[in-house]
């Protein structure tokens, strides 16, 4: 007797890996710098997570339900919430609530979904979602706390949670008193007033290299990318043509002018670098395929960070550079094709 | 100072380089390679498909009812002149129908039925006694009228290929014991139990072509085949064949990655290793040379690996081609619980059949059952995120998500643009896509769907030259008829004159009559 079986297509074997746990991966990746992102400036940052998630997940589902797409299967993709996660890593953890609000519509509704949903979009859906806040709340943007331990007077979850939705802080505080300007703005309007980077360096904020609790955070994002690499989630070539830009270019700056040009390690261990280099940059979607093509990217990226940090009207530059980065990534691909074998 | 490819092409093995991508894959070879090959007893019909893997379907050179001996021609290309397909085993031809074929289409196709009489007697054999005095053209056409094809999967015509290789000039033979999709272990297993055979068949095959060395190219995780055939080449007492262990890489048994390996050259896209002056075939191949030249046997049976979580029993077997895959089953102690699937090949570029009555074919090195657990529950496909990691593990080095998108909306000039036909079919991409996108069937069908365009644009083409050539006529024709009216209308003006003569004669002789009246 012929006994009869199903067909399928080559190659047979079960599913290698899935989109859902690359995205996973990732997410675990970060774990470790959103750990010490709380250790250093509190609670906020578990509250904004939580609520960019709960956002990102409801303008996702909104999006998919409009788009006729399978509900289960694309939320369980995690890829809303890796934006949610990136988005709120950029925010202060004291942002008010609507700022995540305002941020994932344009991540997840706009930058994502218009375009096509996952797959799809040209530019990274956290970074979009993050320059518009930014530019359009420049007022709630700036609202940055000094670490823990040398804040006059750290908010526990409860004062957090108040400030995060009602914008009520304790009785006797006020938004000026507990804020501060992280250490890429200090450093950018001590030197606009005239002051040498040494100078600007004696501020309690600043740590070896960046900001104080700024670049332990800096350090863990590296070491979870280092994992990502190892994993080989990620590949080398955007984080290391990023760093390897910024240290370069900051360190003629800094060997021409030492006065006015911060080191090349503040650059480095400084704002959103290490995340970006890491974690955003690397995104496959809105980045280059090719490995040329992604040192080309990461390289991009780094000089015009560097030229927003020195130039521009922002004391870091990261988002816009990879935003930037984001709508030459096709053109770039389209150079930098591998040659086939036996071409 | 410069080498020339050709001269680099001499040094096969000398020193082995990387290929780009490939896979490290599980082998899960050992499972099948415990048990000595074994012979399938007699079955109780044959079914040789008269359409193999590739090509156009044969003819029948048998008849219903007719009586065959084995080794008896039962299909021919008329315009090959060659015989292709030869009875497994001596008995009637009992029917040529519509039967399942092993065909990756999945459709049947004709095959000739052989009831077998039990004799197993084998026909007239005609081996070449003393080939090594042989002339090479007797040694090609040997092998051709014995139907060897390669024996690695792709069952190209090994006639034909030693008779372009015999044009084009070939230095080295390459044999391909590098059997590199897991499970497969029919290479493997040859390798050790018959190494003679194949040294044998190295030098018939070097002979033929007027290649001066050959180099078999093992894997490097193959210990007991290095030493069977190092004793085989001793004996032997020739210098002229090496053994080159490579690195198991998926795809590196690959003719192109091999060669890469070997070389450090890559055959150019569209090209050959002929062009290298290298002539690559497989271990079972150079075998069935052997057997053919030095006892006049065409090929009629080849070792199948049977193998899998869903096989009791998995080893390798000696099978006559047209034996059913029921019958390989049931010699390895038939199905384990929870197999699901059946696969003829390997399990990265192998074939899924729909049932175990298909036949062993040339093409078959292993028929794998694989349990429930072994194959990939269906998985929805997601929209691919542009990961690249189809890319790093590509063997051709191409873009395949690039590919997919382009084949998807029909973006036919790109397609070709990113090489679509430099893809080999591999399935290291689909292996690593985190999105599960079918990428080696949309790649199938992008190339026949190039494949197409360029017939019709052929088409287009010659249909042009017809309209322009008759057009052409068509203003020739104009033009001759304007010149024979204008010679007409020159020769009628000729004929008034002629007229005018006529009417004046008419007028002499009137007024001379007149004259007379």
């Amino acid at each position: 007797m012929s006994r009869k079986f199903e067909t399928a297509g080559a190659p047979h074997f079960p599913p290698h890996t899935t989109v859902s746990r690359v995205m996973l991966q990732v997410i675990f990746a970060l774990v470790p710098a959103i750990a010490a992102h709380a250790w250093f400036f509190g609670p906020g940052i578990l509250v904004q997570i939580a609520l960019a998630a709960a956002f990102a997940t409801g303008f996702e589902a909104l999006m998919l339900k409009a788009r006729a797409k399978p509900l289960r299967l694309f939320l369980g993709d995690f890829s809303a919430i890796l934006t949610a996660i990136l988005f709120a890593l950029c925010i202060p953890p004291l942002a008010p609530w609507w700022i995540s609000l305002i941020g994932m519509l344009f991540a997840i509704v706009i930058a994502k979904h218009l375009y096509g949903g996952l797959g799809h979009n040209l530019f990274n859906p956290a970074m979009v979602g993050y320059v518009v806040v930014l530019i359009s709340f420049p007022q709630a943007m700036t609202a940055w706390l000094p670490p823990v331990s040398i804040a006059p007077f750290p908010l526990g979850l409860n004062e957090t949670f108040m400030a995060i939705f009602s914008g009520q802080l304790p009785t006797g505080l006020t938004w000026d008193a507990i804020t501060e300007a992280t250490p890429l703005d200090a450093i950018r309007t001590s030197v606009a007033s005239g002051n040498m980077i040494s100078e600007a360096r004696q501020s309690p904020v600043f740590g070896d290299f960046g900001g104080l609790g700024w670049e332990w955070i800096a350090n863990w994002y590296a070491l979870g990318g280092a994992w990502l690499l190892w994993r080989r989630i990620i590949s080398w070539h955007v984080p290391i043509a990023m760093i390897a830009s910024v240290f370069l270019l900051g360190l003629m700056a800094w060997l021409t002018d030492p006065g006015s040009n911060p080191s090349p390690l503040q650059h480095v261990f400084s704002g959103a670098l290490m995340i970006g280099a890491f974690f955003i940059a690397t995104d496959p979607v809105s980045g280059c395929t090719s490995n040329r093509g992604r040192l080309i990217f990461g390289a991009g990226v780094g000089i015009i960070t560097l030229a927003i940090r020195r130039w521009g009207g922002y004391p870091d530059g990261v988002a816009f550079a990879i935003l930037l980065m984001n709508m030459a990534a096709p053109l770039i691909d389209k150079y930098t094709r591998p040659r086939i074998f036996g071409h | 100072m410069q080498t020339s490819p050709m001269d680099q092409a001499r040094r096969v093995g000398e020193q082995l380089h990387h290929f780009h991508g490939g896979l490290r894959l599980r082998h899960n070879k050992k499972i099948s390679c415990e048990i000595p090959v074994t012979k399938t007893p007699l079955a109780i019909r044959y079914y040789v498909p008269l359409l193999q893997l590739r090509g156009q379907e044969a003819e029948a050179a048998v008849s219903v009812g007719q009586k065959v001996l084995k080794g008896d021609p039962l299909g021919r290309f008329r315009h090959h002149g060659s015989d292709y397909m030869h009875a497994p085993t001596s008995g009637i031809v009992s029917a040529i129908a519509l039967h399942p074929n092993s065909h990756p289409s999945g459709e049947e196709g004709r095959c000739v039925v052989i009831k077998p009489d039990g004799l197993d007697q084998w026909t007239n054999l005609e081996p070449i006694e003393s080939w090594e005095q042989a002339d090479p053209a007797l040694l090609r056409q040997k092998i051709q009228s014995s139907g060897i094809v390669g024996l690695g999967g792709a069952v190209f015509p090994t006639g034909y290929k030693v008779r372009e290789a015999s044009e084009r000039g070939i230095h080295t033979l390459i044999l391909n014991g590098s059997e590199c999709e897991p499970y497969i272990s029919c290479d493997e297993m040859l390798m050790r139990e018959q190494p003679a055979s194949i040294i044998l068949g190295a030098r018939i095959l070097q002979k033929a072509v007027g290649a001066t060395r050959t180099v078999i190219a093992i894997e490097d995780q193959m210990g007991a085949v290095n030493t069977a055939l190092s004793e085989a080449i001793r004996q032997s007492g020739i210098n002229d064949i090496d053994i080159v262990k490579v690195t198991t890489i998926y795809p590196e048994g690959g003719e192109k990655q091999l060669v890469k390996v070997l070389t450090g050259l890559e055959i150019p896209s569209g090209k050959r290793p002929t062009d290298l002056g290298l002539l690559c075939q497989n271990v079972a191949t150079a075998t069935a040379v052997a057997r053919a030249v030095t006892e006049g046997k065409p090929l009629v049976e080849r070792i199948v690996t049977v193998t899998g979580n869903g096989i009791r029993k998995p080893r390798n077997l000696l099978a006559p081609i047209g034996t059913p895959i029921s019958n390989l089953v049931d010699q390895c102690g038939g199905y384990a619980p929870g197999a699901a699937r059946l696969i003829l090949g390997g399990p990265m570029m192998g074939y899924a059949l729909s049932s175990d009555s298909n036949p062993v074919i040339k093409a078959a090195n292993c028929i794998l059952v694989l349990s429930e657990e072994d194959i990939r529950p269906p998985q929805p496909e997601m929209p691919c995120i542009r990961c690249g990691e189809c890319a790093r593990v590509c063997p051709s080095v191409l873009l395949p998500q690039q590919l997919n998108w382009s084949i998807r909306n029909s973006m036919w000039d790109e397609t070709a643009e990113l090489g679509l036909s430099d893809c080999i079919e591999c399935g290291c991409c689909d292996f690593v896509c985190p999105s599960h996108i079918p990428l080696v069937e949309w790649f199938r069908f992008g190339k026949s769907e190039l494949q197409m365009l360029a017939e019709e644009r052929g088409k287009a083409d010659s249909a042009k030259m017809r309209f322009e050539a008759r057009e052409a006529r068509l203003v020739r024709l104009k033009q001759e008829r304007k010149q024979r009216i204008a010679e007409k209308k020159q020769a009628l003006g000729n004929s008034s004159d002629k007229q005018k003569n006529i009417a004046a004669a008419i007028e002499r002789v009137r007024s001379r009559k007149g004259g007379d009246a």
